[in-house]
C-alpha cells in the first residue's frame, strides 16, 4: 500500500466507524400503528377504586339473588359463606383483622377486601369460570348489590350503580400499607 | 412404491409383536452400541428415555419443577413452572396484538411482528410465585419440586417496556400501569411506572425458543425478581395512569397480613431464599463424600454467600458459587461434606447483596404471624439424613 492508499484507507475507516456511532436509537422507531377508539373500549374493562371505568346500569340484591342462585352459589355456597370455593360473605366482631395469626378466618369481601370496586371488577372480568366475561353490566352490578347486602355492607334496598359503589366503605380498608421493602430505582 | 397386501399384514403382525415384547419386556439399550448402528438424525430432539423428570401439576392451576432432577441453573422451558388463573389459553400468533394505551400520547397497537422488530435484549433471571411455600403439605416425604418446586429459571428475550413506553410517548405524569393478560381470567395487575424503566420486559423468547403457552405465549410481562403473579403472561393490553387499579389479584389476594395488623399490598418483591436439591428426599445417601448443592435466588440483586450447616443450624460454612452469579437468577452453590453415617439436618440460608440474610422460620413468624403460609414465605429450610441413609424433609413445626 501506498502512503496515499493508508490515507484513503484511514478516511474510509474514520467514516465507517462515524457512521456506526450516529445510530443511536431514535426518539421513536416509527413501528406498530395507532389504537382506534373502537379498540381501546372493546378491551377497556377496569374499574378503578374511584369507580372510573363503571358502565351505565344499576341492580339490587333482590335482582342479584336470583342470578347469584344460579350462576355462583354451586361454588361459594348457598349464602356466600358454604363454599367449597372462596368464602365471600361474612363479617367479624368488631370489623377485627386476624388474619396474620388466623390462617382458618376466611377473607371475604366483607372482612378483607378493601375496595368494593373490585368486586365489580373482578365478576366482569372473570366470572363464573364456566362462562367467563359473559354477564351483563347490569347483572354484575346486582351480584355485587346481593354481595354488598349478604356481607352487611349495604341495606337491604341499595341500587348499586356507578355513583353508589365507590361510596361503600370497606372495613378492612384501613388496615392495607403499601410494601416498604426494596423500593426500585428511579427511572433512569 | 406399491404395497401389498401381504406387506401391510407383515407389517402389523410386526408392530403387534414389538409391542408385545416391548409390554413384557422393559425397554434397555443394547447391550453394545458399538455394534449397532444408532438412530437416525430427526426433526425433534427428544430426553433420553431412561429420564423421567417431569413437572408435578399441583391440582389444574399449578405444577412445579422438579429441581431434584435438574443441574446448573438454567430450567428447561418444558419443566418451567406452571400457575395459572383461568387455564392456559390457545393464542394465534398471527392475530395476537398489544394495545397501550391511558396517560400517553399516542395509544398504539402492536402486532407480535412489532415487538420483535424493537431492539432486544435477553437476559437470565428466575421467576417465583410467591406462594411457593405454602402447598407442602404435611408429610415429611417430600422433594424439592414438592417444597419449593414454583421458581424456574430462564434466559427471556424481549423489547424492553421503556422502549414501548418511550414509542407511546408515555406521560411523566403517569406512576403505575395496568397490565392484563388474555387468558379466561382476565388477569390484571398494577406495576410501578418505576419498574417499567428499570428493567421491566415484554417477553417473548423462552430460553432460545418461543416462549411455551403456559408462561405467556406468545408475549408476556416479565418484571425481575418480583412475584410472579405480576409478570402477567399472554399480555393484550396496558394502560398507565396516575394510581393503582386495585383489581383482585392485588388486594383480596396476592397481599400480607403482617403481626402488626396491619396488611402489606404490593408486595412485589422476592426475598432471597435457598434451597438443598440434592441430598433430598427420596435419595439414599451412602457414608462418605457427598456433594451437598442446591440453589439459591434473591430479587434484589445478586447472592453474595449461601451458608451451609450440617448440624441442624448451629454452625454454618460458606458453600462454593457456581460463577457466573447472574442478578435476580438461580445461582447454583456446592459444599463439600464427608458424611459419617449420623443422623445429620442439613440447610442452607442464602444473603444478597443488600446484606439481607434468609430468615429462620421463627424470624418470618415474629414479622408475619403464625398464618403467613400464604405469600413471600422465605424461611431457612433443610433435610433430615438418617443413620440408614434415607432423606426426608427437616419439617419445623409452624407455631
Amino acid at each position: 500500500m501506498t502512503p496515499r492508499h493508508l490515507v484513503c484507507a484511514a478516511a474510509i475507516a474514520v467514516t465507517l466507524v462515524a457512521g456506526l456511532a450516529a445510530q443511536k436509537p431514535p426518539a421513536t422507531f416509527g413501528i406498530g400503528r395507532a389504537a382506534t377508539p373502537a379498540e381501546i373500549a372493546a378491551w377497556d374493562i377496569d374499574v378503578g377504586p374511584d369507580g372510573a371505568g363503571l358502565p351505565p346500569g344499576k341492580g339490587t340484591a333482590a335482582e342479584g339473588a336470583t342470578i347469584y342462585a344460579a350462576r355462583c352459589a354451586s361454588c361459594h355456597g348457598k349464602t356466600g359463606k358454604e363454599g367449597p370455593n372462596d368464602v365471600l360473605v361474612g363479617r367479624l366482631p368488631g370489623d377485627a383483622f386476624p388474619f396474620a395469626q388466623d390462617a382458618r378466618t376466611p377473607k371475604t369481601i366483607g372482612s378483607y377486601w378493601p375496595y368494593a370496586t373490585t368486586v365489580f371488577d373482578y365478576i366482569r372480568r372473570a366470572m363464573p369460570p364456566d362462562a367467563p366475561g359473559t354477564l351483563k353490566d347490569n347483572e354484575v352490578y346486582a351480584l355485587v348489590a346481593f354481595l354488598l347486602v349478604q356481607n352487611e355492607l349495604a341495606p337491604a334496598d341499595a341500587v348499586i350503580d356507578a355513583a353508589a359503589l365507590p361510596k361503600v366503605k370497606m372495613p378492612a380498608r384501613d388496615h392495607f400499607v403499601p410494601d416498604k421493602r426494596g423500593a426500585p430505582k428511579k427511572g433512569k | 412404491m406399491k404395497v401389498s397386501r401381504r406387506d401391510l399384514l407383515a407389517g402389523a403382525a410386526g408392530i403387534a409383536a414389538f409391542g408385545t415384547s416391548a409390554a413384557a419386556q422393559s425397554p434397555s439399550p443394547p447391550l453394545d452400541t458399538t455394534k449397532v448402528r444408532g438412530k437416525p438424525s430427526r426433526a425433534l430432539g427428544q430426553r433420553a428415555t431412561a429420564e423421567k423428570a417431569q413437572r408435578q401439576p399441583r391440582g389444574v392451576n399449578s405444577s412445579g419443577t422438579p429441581h431434584q432432577d435438574l443441574y446448573g441453573t438454567i430450567t428447561p422451558a418444558d419443566l418451567h413452572f406452571e400457575r395459572h388463573h383461568g387455564g392456559v389459553p390457545d393464542i394465534d400468533p398471527r392475530s395476537y396484538s398489544l394495545l397501550i394505551h391511558g396517560m400517553v400520547e399516542r395509544p398504539m397497537v402492536f402486532s407480535l411482528a412489532d415487538l420483535k422488530r424493537f431492539p432486544a435484549v435477553s437476559r437470565v433471571h428466575f421467576l417465583e410465585c410467591s406462594g411457593n411455600f405454602g402447598g407442602r403439605g404435611a408429610s415429611v416425604e417430600i422433594t424439592p419440586q414438592q417444597l419449593a418446586g414454583l421458581t424456574s429459571t430462564s434466559e427471556w428475550t424481549g423489547v424492553p417496556l421503556a422502549t414501548l413506553f418511550r414509542e407511546v410517548g408515555a406521560s411523566p405524569k403517569a406512576t403505575w400501569f395496568l397490565a392484563e393478560g388474555q387468558d379466561a381470567a382476565v388477569l390484571a395487575r398494577s406495576v410501578p411506572m418505576s419498574k417499567a424503566y428499570d428493567d421491566a420486559l415484554i417477553a417473548y423468547g423462552q430460553n432460545g425458543e418461543a416462549i411455551r403457552p403456559e408462561q405467556g405465549y406468545p408475549a408476556r410481562l416479565f418484571l425481575p425478581g418480583w412475584e410472579g403473579n405480576a409478570s402477567v403472561k399472554w399480555l393484550r393490553r396496558l394502560e398507565l395512569s396516575d394510581r393503582p387499579f386495585m383489581t383482585r389479584e392485588e388486594t383480596s389476594k396476592y397481599t400480607d397480613p403482617m403481626a402488626d395488623g396491619t396488611a402489606r399490598m404490593f408486595s412485589f418483591l422476592m426475598d432471597a431464599r435457598s434451597l438443598i436439591t440434592y441430598p433430598a428426599y427420596p435419595v439414599t445417601l451412602t457414608k462418605g463424600w457427598v456433594e451437598i448443592n442446591g440453589i439459591a435466588w434473591t430479587g434484589s440483586g445478586k447472592i453474595t454467600r449461601v451458608d451451609v450447616s450440617t448440624d441442624g443450624g448451629t454452625t454454618w460454612a460458606a458453600a462454593k458459587l457456581q460463577e457466573p452469579v447472574l442478578p435476580k437468577a438461580h445461582t447454583r452453590f456446592r459444599f463439600l461434606w464427608d458424611w459419617k453415617g449420623n443422623e445429620a439436618v442439613i440447610k442452607s440460608r442464602a444473603v444478597d447483596e443488600t446484606g439481607y440474610v434468609q430468615p429462620t422460620k421463627d424470624a418470618v413468624i415474629a414479622l408475619r404471624g403464625i398464618s403467613a403460609v400464604g405469600y413471600h414465605t422465605n424461611p431457612i429450610t433443610g433435610w433430615r439424613i438418617r443413620p440408614d441413609g434415607t432423606v426426608v424433609y427437616a419439617a419445623e413445626p409452624w407455631s
